[in-house]
């Protein structure tokens, strides 16, 4: 069973207000899923090279250019909140 | 009647001025507005767009032109796949009111063939889940019983194509979203190889998994549908051309797999025999049916269950109050984070981040995420044996018959054992295709077809053959 304290602490890492009892219920839920995933220990993969893609495949570069959505476009700028 | 033709029905009756493009849509809209209020296949319906790509067809026929297979055809799109200047929730209030600014690729390629595209469907949020039940927007029934759900997360999608409001439709399929909701829905479901069909416009959920496949009545329909969306995209780099087209082969010399792993305890017993009836019938046309095995199949769902959150996790990083959707007041940054995040995103999303953030964290990456690569490696590496010695696999799309809505909702661990055959194909990014096999009282089970990486043709034409049998 993973803590209450290490639930609340990944909660922050990925920037999710929860409630307390929220806390509590996603402490059950990942204990309970991260106990099935234990049977990935089971398998043997020494020496087996790790897979992050189905395709081998080289880098395929194009232009960065930003599409705006329906929000607010001031002087060609969007608007958002102040984050600095 | 009108709402029940094919692609290629359709097609030639337009041709043959059987009917009107504009007889055709409006059929399709009023079954919507007849049947849509107790299934809930769609989240928005543009009618007026709809009635006026049809009138110009009904143009073109007028004037004698050669018109395309899917022009004048009614499509529904799964609201994960952006339409220009149209709405895209991905089914969660973080994107309530979000409005794509651009044609994904798949959308751009229908609209050149002049399909009609008469709405949005339903999914589950993001595309996380197995019933179209995680919607923000309410679940949607499925047509053989609405006390059941349709399947997910293209729920809307294989519900719309099986209750004739739109004759075919495009889902997303991550780790079975394709396939399992057309097995639910007695519908045909196609997942491409990874690669084959451009996601330049789909909303990135998992990124080394995810590909667009149509939902159709027939294998035919599919085909026409998978030919016209398929192809290299230069705004998608993971795509690519397919180097292989000729998929002739006769029965007789096929070789057919059945992994022994895919009939085990959990599996219905009723699915189980329907699977195996279908499979004895390619025996009798002549086939040759071999017990393979797999034997890291037991690991993939795990394995499946640390990739998938861990990429979602990184991908729904850009919601952020900021630069997308859902925004919610707060004294600071941080809080306008935490309360975006918090409040826009429902219970399932939140759990697939916070367990993609945990096996990405220090000091758990190695033991979860990077051991779950490796086991994907292993995966892939049993279906290249595989497929040394057998032409396509045939097995049970899902273990268990449409469920009742509510019956795994509360235990997340419950619904995502559901998704235990159709995972291994998107960890090795293999073709695969459901087809309906029979039924269980009214309710229809699905066959499910693997093939090696580019091999579509070749388990189409398969499904064909079995639709003759």
């Amino acid at each position: 069973m993973i803590t209450k304290e290490a639930v609340k602490h990944i909660a922050q890492l990925a920037r999710l207000g929860l409630s307390e009892k929220e806390i509590g219920k996603y402490q059950k839920e990942l204990s309970s899923i991260l106990d099935y995933v234990e049977k990935l220990k089971r398998v043997d993969v020494s020496g087996v090279e790790a897979t992050s893609h189905p395709l081998s495949m080289e880098n395929v570069m194009r232009k960065d250019e930003v599409l705006s959505s329906k929000k607010k476009l001031i002087e060609g700028y969007l608007k958002v909140k102040s984050i600095l | 009647m009108l709402t029940e033709l094919t692609i290629a029905q359709a097609h030639q009756g337009l041709k043959k001025k059987q009917f009107s493009a504009l007889e055709l849509c409006q059929a399709h809209l009023n079954k919507i507005k007849e049947q849509d209020k107790s299934i809930h296949a769609f989240l928005s319906v543009d009618e007026s767009a709809a009635l006026t790509q049809a009138k110009k067809i009904d143009d073109l026929l007028a004037t004698g032109q050669e018109i395309s297979l899917l022009a004048g055809i009614s499509a529904a799109i799964k609201d994960n796949i952006l339409i220009e200047n149209v709405k895209c929730t991905a089914g969660s209030r973080m994107l309530e009111n979000y409005v794509a600014p651009y044609d994904a690729t798949v959308v751009a390629k229908l609209k050149k063939q002049g399909a009609i595209i008469l709405g949005k469907t339903n999914l589950d949020e993001f595309a996380m889940g197995s019933s179209t039940e995680n919607s923000a927007f309410g679940p949607t029934r499925n047509p053989h019983d609405l006390t059941r759900v349709p399947g997910g997360t293209s729920g809307g999608s294989a519900a719309a194509v099986a209750a004739d409001m739109s004759i075919y439709a495009l889902g997303s399929d991550t780790g079975g979203s394709v396939r399992q909701p057309a097995s639910f829905c007695g519908v045909v479901g196609l997942k491409p190889t990874y690669g084959a069909v451009s996601r330049y416009g789909l909303i990135a959920f998992a990124s080394s998994l995810d590909q667009i496949g149509p939902i159709t009545k027939t294998v035919e329909d599919a085909k026409i549908v998978f030919e016209a969306i398929a192809g290299q995209d230069p705004l998608d780099s993971t795509s690519v051309e397919s180097k292989i087209r000729n998929s002739k082969f006769e029965i007789r010399n096929l070789k057919i797999g059945m992994p022994k792993e895919y009939f085990v305890k959990g599996i219905d017993p009723s699915i189980e025999r329907l699977v195996k009836e279908a499979i004895r019938k390619y025996e009798k046309a002549g086939a040759k049916l071999i017990e393979v095995s797999l034997p890291h199949t037991e690991a993939a769902l795990p394995a499946y269950y640390m990739i998938n959150p861990s990429e979602a996790s990184a991908n729904l990083a850009r919601y952020d109050g900021i630069k997308y959707g859902y925004a919610a007041l707060g004294k600071d940054l941080m809080e306008v984070y935490l309360k975006s995040r918090g409040q826009g995103f429902g219970p399932e999303v939140r759990r697939r981040i916070m367990l993609g953030t945990y096996a990405l964290s220090s000091g758990y990456y190695e033991a979860y995420y990077l051991r779950a690569q490796k086991v994907r490696t292993q995966i892939i590496n049993d279906f290249k044996k595989v497929f040394q010695k057998v032409d396509v696999l045939l097995t049970p799309t899902s273990p268990v018959l449409p469920f009742k809505l509510g019956e795994k909702i509360k235990d997340p661990l419950s619904m995502y054992l559901v998704d235990v055959y159709t995972v291994s194909v998107n960890l090795a990014g293999l073709p695969a295709l459901s087809l309906p096999c029979g039924k269980v009282g009214a309710l229809p089970v699905g066959l499910q077809m693997i093939g090696q990486p580019f091999s579509e043709h070749k388990i189409l034409a398969l499904a064909e053959i079995f639709e003759q049998l």
